[in-house]
């Protein structure tokens, strides 16, 4: 019984709250007293028209910028108090691919991992890349991957960087129909070890466990 | 500590991979610390007189010109973001990246120093002196420069405008630095000068990561 007890309360410890949040830009109020909650195993789908403020709202949710009012709660607790902990359990992809031209999609998926501070043996890294579909140019510059094969290795990322809170910036643009389903996939296998996800697309997506908030 | 090392070594093999870059700097300080023998021509007296401030100044010069690159590319691409959502403290970060700019920009400079000295017919312990003080100097001159490099993030035109902002903060440096070969040459003592250039870069060390930092959260957000 008491194992049962304990993995419930462990598994409703992974839990992002966001309370009465509100978001200016310049002079534009862009959302006021945005409430949302996701839980482990949930993927929350931020919809809404161009300019609306999903961006906005998902960097509000990393911490990268501060909200004008309201609070972001990570396991019950405010994103800036514990922030090495919170920045541990999360992964952000924004909308430019952070990638290094000048390296190969091998070294950015190692250089990554050293800065994360998470253990990735070659081995890894290279069956991550093959995963999707990187076999043959995990040693080519980033510069000479087209923009799809680019989000490839940003996929390859998120397989390896052990986070328990993806929030993702349009992770579907660029990519082929395989990639749209690998991606889904990908998702799919993260919520179904009790981890969440927040992200923005313009397009369906077939996800199970997703809440949709239109902005 | 491991990330400290693995930004170093990201920012040395980017250098690696795109050499150009790195050897305009270095060119810079070499063609123009060669200009002036030629320029003013064969008084070995006046050569070795005007020395040392010539080498500094060229030496301030070329550190500005690497700069830009400091934080500038991460910025654009989003590297930066990633860099201040890592696990990692971001201050360890920053300073990584400060010193592989001075493993690049500076480093250099106190290593060819002496081959130009001969050009101005600087004697060997003046040629000493001099390694000594860019040694001590050019760490500083990474440190000072990457407040004005963060600071300057995002803005049009930065590149002049961090030269307005961070020349001024060099004075110092130079003041001692140019001071100490001086010094040397007429036979005056140059624990002093070693002392306060030693001085700026602990106080350097101690105080600059961090304003920083505090530099690029705000340029992030």
């Amino acid at each position: 019984m008491t194992p049962t007890i304990s993995q419930t309360s462990n598994k409703s410890d992974y839990v992002l709250q966001a309370r009465a949040l509100s978001c200016v830009r310049g002079e534009r109020s862009l959302f006021s007293d945005l409430d949302l909650q996701v839980h482990a195993g949930e993927c929350l789908h931020v919809r809404g028209e161009n300019g609306v403020g999903k961006t906005s709202l998902l960097r509000l949710l990393t911490g990268l910028s501060k909200p004008e009012s309201g609070e972001i709660l990570w396991k019950q607790q405010a994103i800036h108090v514990e922030s090495a902990q919170y920045h541990r359990d999360l992964l952000f992809l924004g909308h430019r691919d952070a990638l290094k031209d000048d390296l190969t999609a091998l070294e950015n998926i190692q250089m990554y991992a050293a800065i994360d501070d998470v253990f990735l043996s070659q081995e890894q890294a290279l069956s991550s890349l093959w995963r999707f579909g990187l076999r043959g140019r995990e040693y080519l510059p980033v510069s000479c991957l087209s923009a799809g094969q680019k989000r490839r290795v940003l996929m390859a990322r998120m397989a390896t960087r052990q986070a328990k809170l993806w929030i993702l910036d349009e992770p579907f643009n660029a990519l082929d129909v395989n990639a749209i389903h690998a991606l889904q996939d990908l998702i799919t296998e993260h919520l179904g070890r009790g981890g969440l996800a927040v992200l923005t697309s313009h397009q369906n997506i077939d996800i199970p466990n997703m809440k949709v908030l239109e902005l | 500590m491991s990330a400290f090392f693995a930004i170093i070594h990201r920012d040395l093999l980017l250098v690696m991979r795109r050499k150009s870059e790195v050897l305009t700097a270095l060119f810079f300080f070499v063609v123009v610390t060669s200009l002036f023998p030629l320029g003013i021509g064969a008084d070995a007296a006046l050569l070795r007189k005007i020395a040392p401030g010539v080498l500094w100044v060229a030496a301030l010069l070329s550190t500005l010109l690497g700069l830009q690159r400091m934080f500038a590319a991460d910025y654009l691409d989003g590297a930066l973001e990633q860099l201040v959502l890592s696990p990692q403290p971001l201050v360890l970060l920053v300073a990584g990246k400060i010193v592989a700019h001075w493993l690049v920009c500076g480093l250099p400079l106190v290593l060819i120093a002496p081959i130009i000295g001969i050009q101005f017919d600087l004697d060997a312990s003046s040629l000493y002196v001099l390694m000594g003080t860019l040694l001590l100097g050019t760490p500083v001159l990474s440190l000072l420069g990457s407040i004005g490099a963060a600071l300057t993030l995002g803005v049009r035109g930065g590149s002049v405008l961090m030269s307005l902002l961070i020349l001024p903060l060099y004075i110092p440096v130079l003041i001692f630095g140019a001071g100490a070969v001086y010094a040397n040459s007429v036979g005056l003592d140059t624990v002093g000068h070693f002392s306060l250039l030693g001085a700026l870069l602990i106080l350097a060390l101690a105080f600059v990561p961090w304003v920083s930092t505090a530099a690029l959260k705000i340029a992030i957000e």
